[in-house]
């Protein structure tokens, strides 16, 4: 299952370090974040609930970059 | 500007002055400090809140930290003013970027507006504007002149000129008439035109092509990964450099030369360091130049699906083609009507012997005129008048050979050289690769012999030959030599047609190698092989139609679609989309992706080379910290700059 979500990130370092910390959550696949686009793509692992999946992917990326967005 | 952006603008504008204030105000020890700290403070608290934040959550090496520990070890260190300078140049660079980046991704974006804002619906004989996702399936929407077509339909009542340019880059008007299917993004020009969905706005053309260019960034480049690997350690690298800085020197001085330590001016050399170490200007300059270069080749009908394809296409060494629908029209013509010689040789005059060819191609039209056959339409298309069926008679058609009608009263045999043969019709083979039609007729009725003189059965005699080819692109010689003019070491053709026909069309275009006579299957098994031919760093490019290849498009390196406008399966399987189809394309794609990493090869050089310089320098005291952040804020304007130069393409 695969999803895009629109993200709010001021610098291409941060959307790095962002995609890196939505890497390692629990619940998901594999992470891709675009910073010219300023979309995040979140496939997730089989089986779980993408909301909850999505508010830890949040809880870490604001841990990176505490000014970031993610629409959920 | 965006509201958190006027905020820093304002911030900045404020923490300048003040400093200023502060440099002319002749108060000196803790007052000036205090002086100094409310600018600091107004310029960078956000700063030392994300640094303390940071080493909360145990990301301790990030710029924020790394900022706020130079600019405080500045003011401790008792220069208040480079302290501040410093925060405040950091700020202006931040701005600066976000503001560009900004910019920038409007711009790409407006190049690829091909959005429909909204579709028009007749409802109570009033026209209604509606959102295009509202719009079932079959629904009739009107389009006005100058509109965007918002949904694919068929058009039910109207009839227009349509315009393509937003999807093929190329500006040649279209007519659409009643019955004909249009696609989504294509603007109509002139005259009303109502249209029955046949897709929904989801799965429009629209659609599909906005979601690929902008999905296209996620996937990433060799380059992008690099940059972002690099950056990762790029910055506790910095910091350990710096950690040694601070103490290495001095005790090296305390402990052999037995001078002063002289802490304070290594530990400032350090704190030069850690400004330096933010690796911004190189993260953000590289997708900037794909993302870049993704939107210029949309703008030209090229559609990229990812950065890394943008990537392959500049190492591109072998092009293979298909053939048919490739490099030719796809289409047969008819390209060449030969009369026989005695015929031809007793009228003169050119008039005439254009003549003598009309008739030759119309007997053959007419006596073709039943059959569905391609060769029979193309006779058809060729003849260009309006063929009077009534004048054929007596229609009989020999499978695999050909046809024998009465034409105008007179005995004609249509077909190939096996109908000759069989007819024992002596004719002059043509040797021109194609398919060649003979024609042999009874000949006219002479009035000098007498009508009882009149042989009962009428000798058939051969009249002449027509060919009919698959006609080559205009312009698939030129793309070809273009293509070896920048660098194509290798070009293929491939086909499932005869020999005879793809060594003529190999050798009129310039192909190095041709397979002719090719099963789908053996087209997988001949990439296969010129894969393992090449080296390891050329890139297999295969050009298809994307209608029976999509295997081959799969398997080779990168996968080039072309004449994909309105052909989903096209656009499904190739890594790079032709939306028109033009063969220049390719040449035009390598290019853009060339000059795209170019740039990109140009701003990593740069700004590794610059913070290099700035790191030694700092190391040696030479630079010191305005110095410093003047080149880090400099390398990141003018690598944003030099990466919106991928949006300009000469042609």
């Amino acid at each position: 299952m695969e999803k895009t979500y629109k993200i709010e990130v001021d610098c291409a370092n941060c959307a790095q370090k962002m995609e890196v910390a939505a890497k390692k959550t629990d619940g998901v696949a594999d992470a891709t974040v675009s910073f010219m686009t300023q979309k995040m793509k979140i496939s997730f692992e089989d089986g779980v609930d993408e909301k909850a999946v999505m508010k830890k992917v949040l809880k870490a990326c604001r841990k990176v970059e505490p000014d970031c967005e993610i629409e959920i | 500007m965006t509201r958190k952006q006027k905020k820093v603008l304002i911030r900045i504008i404020l923490s300048t002055v003040l400093l200023i204030a502060a440099h002319f105000i002749p108060v000196t020890g803790i007052g000036s400090l205090f002086l100094y700290l409310v600018p600091y403070l107004i310029i960078g608290y956000d700063i030392l809140k994300k640094a303390l934040l940071g080493i909360i959550h145990g990301e301790v090496f990030d710029e924020n930290f790394l900022m706020a520990v130079a600019t405080v070890g500045a003011i401790v260190l008792g220069e208040y003013a480079e302290g501040v300078a410093v925060m405040l140049f950091y700020q202006i660079g931040e701005l600066f970027q976000s503001y560009a980046v900004g910019k920038s991704r409007k711009n790409i974006s407006a190049l690829m507006d091909i959005r429909p804002d909204y579709a028009n619906i007749e409802k109570d004989g009033e026209i209604v504007q509606t959102d295009p996702e509202e719009i079932n399936i079959g629904e009739i929407i009107l389009v006005k002149p100058g509109e965007k077509i918002p949904l694919d339909g068929v058009i039910v009542e109207g009839s227009s000129t349509i315009n393509t340019s937003a999807l093929t880059g190329e500006s040649i008007p279209k007519d659409a008439q009643t019955g004909d299917h249009v696609i989504s993004g294509c603007v109509n020009m002139t005259g009303l035109l109502k249209i029955q969905t046949t897709k929904a706005f989801g799965e429009s053309t629209v659609s599909k092509i906005l979601d690929l260019v902008e999905n296209s960034s996620m996937k990433k480049s060799r380059s992008e990964n690099f940059i972002s690997k690099f950056a990762r350690v790029y910055t506790p690298a910095v910091c350990i450099g710096a950690a040694a800085l601070a103490i290495l020197p001095p005790l090296f001085q305390l402990l052999f030369l037995q001078a002063d330590a002289d802490f304070g001016t290594w530990l400032f050399r350090a704190l030069t360091f850690l400004v330096i170490s933010c690796p911004c200007a190189l993260v953000i300059s590289i997708p900037l130049s794909f993302f870049g270069g993704i939107g210029a080749a949309s703008r030209c009908g090229i559609l990229v699906k990812g950065s890394n394809y943008l990537e392959a296409l500049s190492e591109a060494g072998y092009v293979v083609f298909d053939k048919t629908g490739t490099l030719t029209e796809g289409v047969f013509q008819v390209k060449q009507v030969c009369v026989k010689e005695d015929k031809a040789s007793a009228v003169q005059d050119v008039q005439a012997q254009t003549d003598v060819k009309q008739h030759l191609l119309e007997i053959a039209a007419l006596a073709e005129s039943y059959s569905s056959h391609p060769i029979s339409r193309s006779l058809r298309e060729a003849c260009a008048i309006s063929l009077d069926k009534a004048r054929v008679c007596d229609i009989e058609e020999i499978s695999g050979h050909g046809v024998t009608a009465q034409i105008d009263g007179r005995r004609t045999a249509v077909g190939n050289a096996k109908l000759m043969d069989k007819l024992g019709i002596a004719f002059e083979a043509c040797k021109e690769p194609g398919t060649v039609v003979y024609v042999a007729t009874e000949p006219a009725a002479d009035p000098a012999i007498e009508p009882s003189m009149k042989p009962t059965a009428p000798q058939l005699r051969y009249a002449g030959w027509i060919l009919i080819a698959d006609v080559v692109k205009e312009g698939a010689a030129e793309a070809i030599a273009s293509l070896k003019r920048s660098g194509v070491t290798k070009s293929v053709m491939l086909t499932g047609d005869n020999k005879t026909v793809a060594e003529a069309v190999g050798t009129e275009l310039g192909l190095d190698e041709i397979h002719s006579e090719l099963l789908p299957g053996d087209k997988v098994a001949r990439v296969e092989s010129l894969l393992s031919q090449k080296s390891e760093k050329q890139k297999l490019i295969f050009v298809g139609d994307g209608i029976n290849d999509a295997p081959v498009l799969t398997r080779a390196d990168i996968g080039i679609a072309m004449g994909a406008l309105g052909s989903d399966a096209a656009i499904e399987a190739a890594d790079v989309v032709l939306m028109d189809d033009d063969p220049r394309k390719i040449a035009l794609a390598i290019r853009i992706s060339r000059k795209c990493l170019r740039i990109v090869y140009q701003n990593i050089v740069f700004a590794l080379a610059v913070k290099a310089l700035c790191l030694i320098l700092g190391a040696l005291g030479i630079a010191n910290m305005w110095m410093a952040i003047f080149a880090d804020v400099g390398v990141m304007v003018i690598a944003v700059l030099n990466a919106m130069r991928t949006l300009r393409i000469e042609n």
